[in-house]
């Protein structure tokens, strides 16, 4: 089984906070880190080749620094893994993105599946997933929990819905983006230290992958982010005082004259 | 095309506190802008100088698509059965506000078997409903319903589509925009219409609730968004009101690739949590799951649904359907009950809208408290069997 997972490189995902006096993101370090839903979409690919052989390839959209998160992936079992970095791709949304991801699938050897996280971090959105199996013309399942088998080139899983889950089965090749549940991502060995350290990641430009110049970048892209600021959070809270049987029956009186219960 | 600093650049630094991706730097007194920028344009709109200019080519519209042409506000109503998802009451609510403003009609798309009765949509503000029946839109199947909703949307073109950002609309959506070509915002908890060209103004949250982003799509059609749930209020019923109905007769073929083998409902305390009008939410300083089952008890008491933080669903107190969070689900109901919840921003992102929030935590200091309307310091194996006896003898159970 040929498998290729998606993967993005995010700012470090607890450094973001607000500075209460500016009202601004702070970050304690610039550190960047692997999406943390696609380090669980490596691991179910490195898990899959484990149990049915083939290979597993990360590809990623980023800036040059990106190969970094591609080497974290080689040290947790990945075979090998392509960077697709151009200035041209600067202000993609999903649907550039999803086209880009598409393109570079494209041009990489036959594959029977896609593994994408189930959102990013930082975009917030997941809808590449679903978009690039709309440009690849094959099925997407997305909120995948767990694989239960593949057998005579179909897959049986587990899709988390709002009241509990879902037990679909499609052909591959397909798109699947994952969600945590699914399973607990390793930590690399020595060995996969080792081949990381070792690891060239090949680099392709919009040429390289044959993609339309009109539709990646900011021209392929029909989203505009226009605003951007910081959300605001106002209260008047109400802490209780007095001992416990006091505070508790200031709170149902509260919540009585409020009609709430 | 790209990002510019301009001479106006005092070097004051703002810019470089908002960058998330530290993509922006102060040398020599001016911004410089680093090779992977992704062109968000946090800096632009945090600069007080109007020093950054972000350039961009107007999008081409696909294939002769004519703007003009496109017209009307929909909502897609999301059927079970006959029931009716919250979110597109909710939906239609909004989408009639944005409709008036854009002096057009709301239409409510309905797909299913046939059975689903659509009168009601007409009292929550539609204009029109478009019905598309078929034995094979029963099941919810997500590739047969994008099929079906592109064939609706190229036929009858509206110049707006929303739906609810459910996992059913977080994965039609995606792919009915991908095969128009056009712009999806996700999980917006903010419509507007901008006065100047009539377009949709989409808010949504990034960064896990710490960034809100204003998304518009000027060049292409239909303008697409899925809705957070329970963010916008249900309209208010209006009985008399009636509208057209189009029974649609889908052309295309409609097949799925997909396999629905089961669906298996996982709820501890029946009601789903995205419904519930009261919730009673624990975490880990409940200390066990014995401790867990004072929220248990709680929520039964007050007819409410059980909510759960990352951290208890981690230690496998209750199942991850009740995780509520950025990883979770988002949930705004009438009151919250926050018991040994810290509060991490995450907890925060899927909660924080609540009407009411009531926290009880044994230290003053908890972050839950900035958002609560009612605080409790205490401890929760303490304050829980008050509270449940204290309500207990208000609705004269004791
Ligand atoms: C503040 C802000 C708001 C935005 N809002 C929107 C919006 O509403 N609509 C919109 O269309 N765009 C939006 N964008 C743009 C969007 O973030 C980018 O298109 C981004 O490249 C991909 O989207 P995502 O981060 O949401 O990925 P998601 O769709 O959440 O990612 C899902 C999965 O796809 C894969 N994947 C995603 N990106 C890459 C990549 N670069 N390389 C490899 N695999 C990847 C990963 O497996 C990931 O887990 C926004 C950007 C910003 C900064
Ligand atoms: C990418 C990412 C996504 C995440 N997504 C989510 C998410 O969707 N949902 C979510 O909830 N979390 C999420 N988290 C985790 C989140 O950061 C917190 O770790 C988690 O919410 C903490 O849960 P908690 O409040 O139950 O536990 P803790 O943070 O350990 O807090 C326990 C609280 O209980 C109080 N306490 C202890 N004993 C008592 C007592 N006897 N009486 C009263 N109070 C007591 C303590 O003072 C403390 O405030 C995410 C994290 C990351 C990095
Ligand atoms: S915020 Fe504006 S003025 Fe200040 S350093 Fe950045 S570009 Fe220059
Ligand atoms: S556009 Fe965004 S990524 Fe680029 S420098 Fe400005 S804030 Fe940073």
């Amino acid at each position: 089984m040929d498998i290729i997972v998606c993967i993005k490189q995010v700012p470090g995902s607890t450094d973001i906070k607000i500075d209460p006096a500016t009202n601004t993101l702070i970050r304690d370090s610039a550190d960047a880190v692997i999406n943390p839903f696609d380090a669980h979409a490596v691991e179910a690919g490195v898990a899959l080749k484990e149990q049915y052989g083939g290979s597993v390839k990360v590809l990623s959209m980023g800036p040059p620094q990106a190969s970094e998160a591609i080497k974290q992936a080689i040290s947790v079992g990945v075979d090998e893994g392509f960077l697709i970095s151009d200035k041209e791709f600067a202000g993609a949304d999903t649907l550039a993105t999803s086209y880009t991801l598409s393109a570079a699938v494209r041009k990489m050897a036959s594959y029977d599946l896609i593994i994408c996280g189930k959102q990013t971090l930082d975009g917030d959105t997941g809808q590449v997933g679903p978009e690039m199996a709309n440009h690849l013309g094959i099925p997407c399942t997305t909120f995948i929990r767990k694989i239960v088998e593949v057998k005579d080139g179909f897959m049986k899983a587990e899709r988390l819905i709002e009241e509990g889950y879902e037990i679909v089965e499609f052909p591959l090749p397909a798109v699947i983006s994952v969600v945590k549940e699914l399973n607990e991502p390793r930590m690399p060995s020595i060995r996969g230290l080792m081949a990381a350290k070792k690891a060239e990641v090949p680099v392709w430009t919009a040429q390289d992958i044959e993609a339309d110049k009109e539709r990646i970048g900011l021209s392929g892209s029909p989203t505009w982010v226009v605003k951007t600021f910081t959300p605001v959070r106002e209260k008047n809270n109400v802490i209780f005082e007095g001992e416990p049987e006091k505070q508790v029956s200031d709170l149902v009186a509260r919540l009585r004259d409020e009609g709430i219960v | 095309m790209g990002i510019k600093i301009t001479k106006k650049c005092i070097g004051c630094g703002v810019c470089v506190d908002v960058c998330p991706y530290s993509a922006i730097m102060i040398i020599e007194g001016m911004a410089v802008v680093e090779g992977h920028c992704t062109l968000c344009g946090a800096c632009a709109e945090a600069c007080l100088e109007q020093a950054i200019i972000i350039d961009r080519p107007a999008v081409k519209p696909v294939a002769e698509q004519d703007k003009d042409q496109w017209r009307g506000v929909w909502v897609f109503v999301e059927t079970h059965g006959t029931d009716t998802s919250p979110v597109s009451y909710e939906l239609l609510g909004e989408g009639r506000k944005l409709a008036d403003r854009l002096k057009t009609d709301l239409s409510a798309i309905v797909l299913g078997d046939g059975s689903y009765k659509t009168d009601d949509l007409f009292a929550r503000g539609a204009d029109k409903v478009y019905s598309a029946a078929h034995p094979y839109l029963a099941d919810l199947d997500t590739e047969i319903c994008s099929l079906a909703l592109l064939e609706c949307i190229n036929r009858y073109k509206p110049e707006i589509v929303l739906a609810g950002a459910t996992s059913f609309g977080r994965t039609v959506m995606p792919k009915v925009a991908a095969t128009l070509e056009t712009g999806l915002t996700a999980d917006c908890t903010g419509l507007d219409i901008d006065k100047e060209k009539g377009l949709l103004l989409q808010t949504r949250p990034t960064f896990g609730g710490n960034l809100m982003a204003t998304i518009v799509c000027p060049d292409r059609r239909p303008q697409m968004a899925t809705v957070r749930p329970h963010v916008f209020k249900q309209p208010e019923i209006n009985g008399s009101s009636q509208g057209e109905k189009i029974d649609v007769q889908l052309a295309g073929n409609l097949t799925s690739r997909i396999s629905l083998l089961d669906r298996v409902v996982e709820l501890v305390a029946g009601e789903k949590l995205e419904d519930a009008d009261i919730i009673v939410a624990g975490g880990r300083g409940l200390g066990s799951t014995e401790g867990f089952e004072h929220v248990k008890e709680l929520a039964r008491l007050l007819k409410g649904a059980v909510g759960a933080s990352r951290a208890v669903v981690d230690e496998g107190w209750v199942p991850y359907s009740h995780q509520v969070g950025q990883t979770g689900k988002t949930v705004c109901p009438k009151l919250y009950i926050a018991c040994g919840i810290s509060g991490a921003i995450q907890h925060l992102a899927g909660m924080q809208t609540s009407d009411r929030i009531v926290a009880i935590n044994r230290d003053p200091d908890a972050p839950i408290f900035d958002v609560a309307d009612y605080g409790i310091v205490g401890d929760v194996k303490e304050v829980l069997p008050l509270l449940i006896s204290s309500l207990k003898k208000e609705f004269g159970q004791a």
